[in-house]
């Protein structure tokens, strides 16, 4: 068991290929990093760097085949690999230790059934409690996630309520066992920007209560910023750069980060014009040799083209890069 | 034919235009229901498939005679339809109209119970091999193919051959054991679909077992065309056992079966039409009635707006 200090989750160089009929996509390549006990960790990326595919192999929900996570990879919770558990073991953690919130709440109900025999479903699984005591749950927890007139919403079907209501309706089931972790993938990509607000102010309200620890991926730095304790940013199927969301948004190591909050609007900033970082990822089957972000990076030079950074200690505690310029920090341009 | 025939006969008459009529009230208002009553030869396949149900059930007391009854072999053998007979005698002096009554239960008793035995095979390996998918759905899928490669008929004279007298609960059993290739084939390809949508991802992230997953979100949404299948096949499975029958493979006389009916008057065709005339009729009613109400419960299940 780990100890109280220790982290919760750790994920070890976790590898996750595609086999595509144009090579193996390096989705996931190599990617580590722990989630400590009641901290929110946010994982930030672009489209195709790899965040969604992290969060899905933790619980083994990565469709095989074409996906496979490639042995040597390590995904520790409580001391137990989750990758080598057996398919009931792993059900057992599943929606009971981790639970996870997806992207679509809409879609991601079923459409033939009412929203509280969803979330009762949840406790009959794991709970092993009747179906009147699982009832009695689901319209507890409606309640709890702030579900207005709970008793009779629960008698109500996907389709007529509104996506913010469907997401507290996926919140709900994902807490109903209590779950130690909390996998968001883009929790709020789909829903108007006021119901965002208040779906991440319960999501921060229940992890209070519960105390558990919060995985959120997004794309939104914005978002980022105001939830997370720590950062971990993803490029290429690589983490490129962790730090806490302070030291982060003070002083960012890597040229990727920096141009992600180059990026983003920012109220307190000058009025000139927002820059992108030029270029698009690239396809997973074919990442550059080097640095994976040399093409698009305004600062890289020869190392850069041949030599794979390793993630190098910055000077902030708790702060590193998969960058040469933290060694080399005279190489930076400036802006 | 007596009173209480005939008020039975009429019974069962006003009870399967009556229920149409019913149903038609309640479900007008739905869109799905008004879709089906849009098919007038529908509303008229469940007004017939009603009667002859009802008719069978109630066979004791619709049918005027024994159905096994032959009373004169001699002098009421061939007759045509009259009072007392209404669809006339066959060879054996028995009476038509209750040897078809009691035919009913055996032809659309089988009906239903080999498209029972072939929906659950066809609807299990068909949702396992959509959710398994790679090797399993690889080697079930194969073997649907070499299923619908040998013709049906001929699968099942292959293996009727190995009775002398076929038990009516083993016809049933292959019949309905050759009849769930495609029915698998069309619940694989909407486990298929329908294993990509995320809230299967979703139950599955909270911890449901595969079969949970296949029986409470995988299957309720196959069911449209389950049942469409389903009642097709109805349809199918009849005419099937009507056309072993027929060749002496199927029931076993003196069971009546209408396929059996239809063979049994085929040596006296030019003498005494009547005895496969009106078997093979009920037959040609009831099969048209399976697949019209079939066709127009497809319809009815298809959300999207009109098409031609």
């Amino acid at each position: 068991m780990s100890d109280a200090n220790g982290p919760l989750l750790s994920i070890r160089d976790l590898k996750t290929y595609f086999v595509t009929g144009a090579g193996s996509a390096r989705a996931v390549d190599g990617v580590s990093l722990e989630l400590y006990p009641g901290e929110t960790l946010g994982i930030v990326g672009e489209s195709g760097s790899g965040k969604t595919v992290t969060s899905l192999s933790v619980l083994r929900l990565v469709p095989e085949p074409p996906g496979h996570i490639m042995p040597g990879s390590l995904i520790e919770f409580e001391g137990r690999n989750l990758l080598t558990l057996s398919p009931g073991e792993l059900r057992a953690v599943r929606g009971n230790q981790i639970a996870m919130v997806f992207q679509e709440p809409m879609s991601s109900l079923n459409p033939v059934f009412t929203v509280g025999e969803q979330i009762a479903e949840v406790a009959r699984v794991h709970l092993k409690v009747s179906k009147p005591e699982a009832w009695i749950r689901a319209v507890d927890m409606l309640n709890q996630v702030g579900v207005p007139d709970a008793d009779r919403r629960a008698y109500e079907y996907p389709h007529q309520l509104s996506g913010g209501t469907c997401q507290r309706v996926m919140i709900a089931m994902a807490l109903m066992c209590h779950p130690k972790v909390l996998i968001a993938d883009e929790p709020t990509t789909a829903l108007d920007v006021t119901v965002q607000a208040q779906i991440l102010e319960l999501l921060e309200k229940k992890q209070a209560e519960m105390g558990m620890a919060v995985m959120l991926i997004t794309h939104d730095l914005g978002i980022v910023a105001g939830a997370a304790d720590r950062v971990v940013v993803m490029y290429a199927g690589q983490v490129v750069e962790t730090a806490g969301t302070t030291d982060l948004f003070a002083g960012p190591l890597h040229p990727y980060t920096a141009g992600l909050l180059a990026s983003v609007p920012r109220l307190d900033g000058g009025r000139g014009e927002l820059t992108g970082i030029p270029g698009t990822v690239p396809p997973a089957t074919s990442w550059p040799v080097g640095c994976r972000f040399h093409p698009r990076c305004p600062h890289a030079w020869d190392r850069c083209r041949t030599q794979e950074p390793p993630l190098l200690e910055g000077p902030r505690p708790g702060q590193s890069a998969r960058c040469w310029m933290v060694e080399e920090p005279n190489r930076r341009k400036a802006p | 034919m007596t009173a209480r025939p005939t008020i039975a006969l009429v019974g069962a008459l006003v009870l399967a235009m009556g229920a149409v009529e019913l149903l038609r009230l309640r479900a007008r208002r739905t869109g799905s229901g008004g879709r089906f009553f849009a098919h007038r030869s529908a509303v008229w396949g469940v007004r017939i498939l009603l009667f002859f149900t009802v008719a069978a059930l109630l066979a004791p007391l619709v049918a005027p005679y024994d159905p096994a009854a032959q009373p004169g072999i001699v002098t009421l053998q061939n007759m045509p339809p009259s009072w007392a007979h209404p669809l006339g005698t066959d060879a054996y002096s028995s009476d038509i109209w209750s040897r078809l009554v009691y035919g009913g239960r055996v032809s659309l008793g089988i009906g239903l119970l080999a498209t029972l035995v072939a929906m659950s095979v066809g609807v299990t390996i068909g949702a396992v091999a959509g959710y398994a998918r790679g090797w399993i759905d690889a080697i079930l899928m194969r073997l649907v193919d070499v299923g619908l490669a040998v013709p049906r008929i001929f699968m099942l004279l292959l293996a009727v051959a190995y009775w002398n007298r076929i038990p009516l609960s083993i016809l049933v059993l292959l019949l309905g054991l050759t009849g769930w290739f495609t029915t698998s084939r069309l619940v694989r390809a909407e486990a298929l679909s329908l294993r990509g949508r995320p809230f299967v991802d979703a139950a599955r992230a909270l911890g449901a077992s595969p079969t949970r997953v296949l029986i409470r979100h995988l299957l309720p949404s196959a069911l449209a065309p389950i049942i469409v299948s389903a009642v097709l096949s109805v349809g199918n499975v009849m005419l099937l056992e009507a056309g072993l029958s027929f060749l002496g493979f199927g029931v076993q006389p003196p069971t009546p079966s209408w396929g059996t009916m239809v063979a049994d008057g085929q040596a006296q065709l030019a003498l005494a039409p009547w005895t496969s005339f009106f078997p093979g009729l009920t037959i040609a009613l009831v099969v048209m009635s399976w697949n019209a109400v079939g066709d127009a419960l497809r319809d009815a299940f298809d959300p999207r707006p009109e098409h031609a």
